[in-house]
């Protein structure tokens, strides 16, 4: 650091007025050189314990789904076999068997949540991150959706129960999507928004500036901008829901044939694990190891298809 | 071609901070203005009066008349339009971070609408040597983002950009503060190619700047306008004391 000679000389003079020798530049510097060699000792151990925190965080965080992965490997892989993804559950107590229309119907129940879940979150978070922010009703949305995150998922399928399934009269897969799919709302909503608000104001600005609409511009520019955070959103929520099994109990119900009609009864893979491993038979827990094996397997193919094709249209250089 | 700026009795506010107070000046067509003076003064919220970006804020609030060529901007039509004729370039550069230069410089076009292909192409290219950056990328217009090249390169993609939507004025709020002295330059030199074509109006810190670029001078203090004159007489002979004080150095 430059101080002005003057200012200097002056302070070290008040200095040598004040502390006699202990003034002096030589005196200064000594001490100044031992403190720094402490210091330096200081930030040494600081930052390497910083950094021993940081990695044993890291291992906290890989190790649990590392051992559930390994341990599902061990106990489901012995059991797949390519009957379990093409043929029908065998009746009770008989060996063998598959799970193809658990796999489907797994599918099928996704595809109507995601249908119904994604363009109402997506749509919900634009609204309280571009157009409410601020006003009474955005506050009232935001607090609903992160109540309804609260809600358990036991409760969601009550309730879709008695909303649909008591009015039909019978289980139906549309049911369980919409159950599946209301759960879905709050993730991708809340996620929508926070993402929405991390562009920047320039990035706004600068397409106000060009004359574009503002709606123009919130769905061409800031949407777009924000994308990538967007679909993770989407995919934590596909990804939580796709484990569900207690809002399929009282909606879905599960099904051991084949159906794919959504006004049906239909089977789900969380829903056959759930059987399978109450069951008194040393097999069918296996299936449901199996099962549960193929799950997260499913779970990871779909969630990195997305990133895969998502991350296609990212140029070079691109933030 | 530019057109004339002619503002009367203009007044805005932030809240309740009365940032412009009755500011009167005619801004002349096919010229370069710079506006100077201390940081907070209220020339960046003039400039953005002109182009009613400074209602976008919604504590914001302003009074008076703005007339360009012969519309009245505040009277006779909607800020979309406005912001269509008056072009603005930004302190920071702010390419949009997801496209390729190409799409960056489309924008303001197919944003608004406009598909043909050809129209597009030609505009994207007119645009980028206007702004003296079509050397520089004609290679990759399409396969690099915006977001990829130099600051000094992304301030000439967005002034390139302002281009593209064919404005009869060009704000330009510090375009250089954030670059260095080599990227500067280049600007400096594209305003002087510029200002044959458009109406400039220029904010900026940087006195020798402002000497450099433009012909009228407008010295901006504490939200209202002390002087404008042409640039020679507020550099060397100012008719108000505070002018003087700030060019000679003596604050802000």
């Amino acid at each position: 650091m430059h101080l002005p000679g003057c200012w200097c000389g002056q302070l070290r003079a008040v200095l040598r007025r004040e502390w006699g020798e202990t003034g002096t530049r030589e005196y200064g510097e000594q001490k100044l050189r031992k403190s720094n060699d402490l210091r330096a000792r200081i930030r040494t151990i600081t930052d390497g314990g910083a950094t021993g925190i940081a990695v044993l965080s890291t291992v906290l965080v890989v190790a649990p789904l590392v051992a559930i992965f390994v341990y599902l490997i061990y106990k489901g892989a012995s059991s797949l076999s390519l009957d379990f993804f093409t043929k029908l559950p065998k009746p009770e107590g008989e060996p063998g068997g598959g799970m193809a229309n658990a796999i489907v119907g797994s599918a099928v129940l996704l595809a109507i949540s995601s249908a119904i879940g994604i363009p109402i979150g997506i749509g919900g978070g634009i609204f309280l991150a571009e157009f409410g922010r601020g006003t009474r009703l955005a506050n009232m949305v935001r607090f609903t959706a992160d109540v309804l995150n609260g809600v358990p998922s036991i409760v969601m399928g009550l309730a879709v129960y008695s909303l649909i399934i008591y009015r039909q009269k019978h289980f139906s897969a549309l049911a369980g999507g919409v159950a599946l799919g209301i759960m879905m709302i709050p993730t991708v909503c809340r996620t929508t928004e926070e993402m929405l608000l991390m562009v920047p104001h320039a990035v706004r600005e600068a397409a106000l500036a060009l004359g574009v609409p503002n709606w123009r511009s919130v769905l061409s520019i800031t949407v777009k901008t924000a994308s990538p955070g967007i679909i993770t959103g989407c995919m934590l929520a596909f990804a939580r829901v796709a484990g569900e099994t207690a809002p399929l109990i009282f909606t879905a119900f599960g099904n051991s044939n084949w159906s794919v009609n959504p006004n049906d009864p239909i089977s789900a893979l969380p829903l056959e694990i759930y059987r399978y491993s109450i069951s008194p038979y040393d097999d069918e827990h296996r299936l449901a190891w199996a099962a549960a094996l193929v799950l997260i397997v499913l779970i990871v193919v779909a969630v990195s298809l997305v990133r895969f094709v998502a991350s296609r249209g990212v140029l070079k250089g691109a933030s | 071609m530019g057109v004339g700026i002619e503002v009367t009795n203009l007044n805005a506010w932030y809240g309740t901070n009365h940032t412009l107070q009755d500011i009167n000046l005619n801004i002349p067509a096919n010229h370069a203005t710079a506006l100077i003076g201390p940081s907070g003064c209220g020339k960046s919220t003039f400039v953005r009066c002109l182009n009613r970006m400074h209602e976008t804020n919604p504590i914001a609030r302003v009074t008076g008349t703005v007339r360009i060529g012969d519309l009245d901007i505040y009277q006779d039509a909607k800020p979309v339009e406005i912001r269509r004729r008056v072009g603005m370039v930004f302190q920071r550069p702010n390419p949009f971070p997801t496209m390729s230069i190409y799409d960056n410089v489309a924008a303001g076009l197919k944003l608004n609408g406009y598909s043909n292909r050809r129209v597009l192409d030609e505009t994207v290219e007119r645009s980028l040597k206007n702004s003296a950056l079509w050397d520089e990328v004609k290679d990759e217009l399409k396969k690099k983002s915006g977001a990829s090249l130099s600051g000094g390169q992304q301030q000439r993609l967005c002034i390139a950009r302002a281009l593209a939507v064919d404005p009869e004025v060009l704000l330009m709020d510090e375009p250089a503060s954030a670059l260095d002295p080599v990227s500067t330059s280049k600007i400096e030199d594209l305003i002087f190619q510029l200002k044959t074509q458009y109406t400039i109006v220029i904010v900026t810190h940087n006195m020798q700047q402002a000497a450099r670029v433009a012909e009228k001078t407008g010295f901006f203090l504490n939200g209202r306008m002390v002087e404008f004159d042409s640039t020679h007489k507020i550099f060397t002979n100012p008719s108000d004391k505070r002018t003087e004080d700030y060019i000679t150095g003596r604050f802000g």
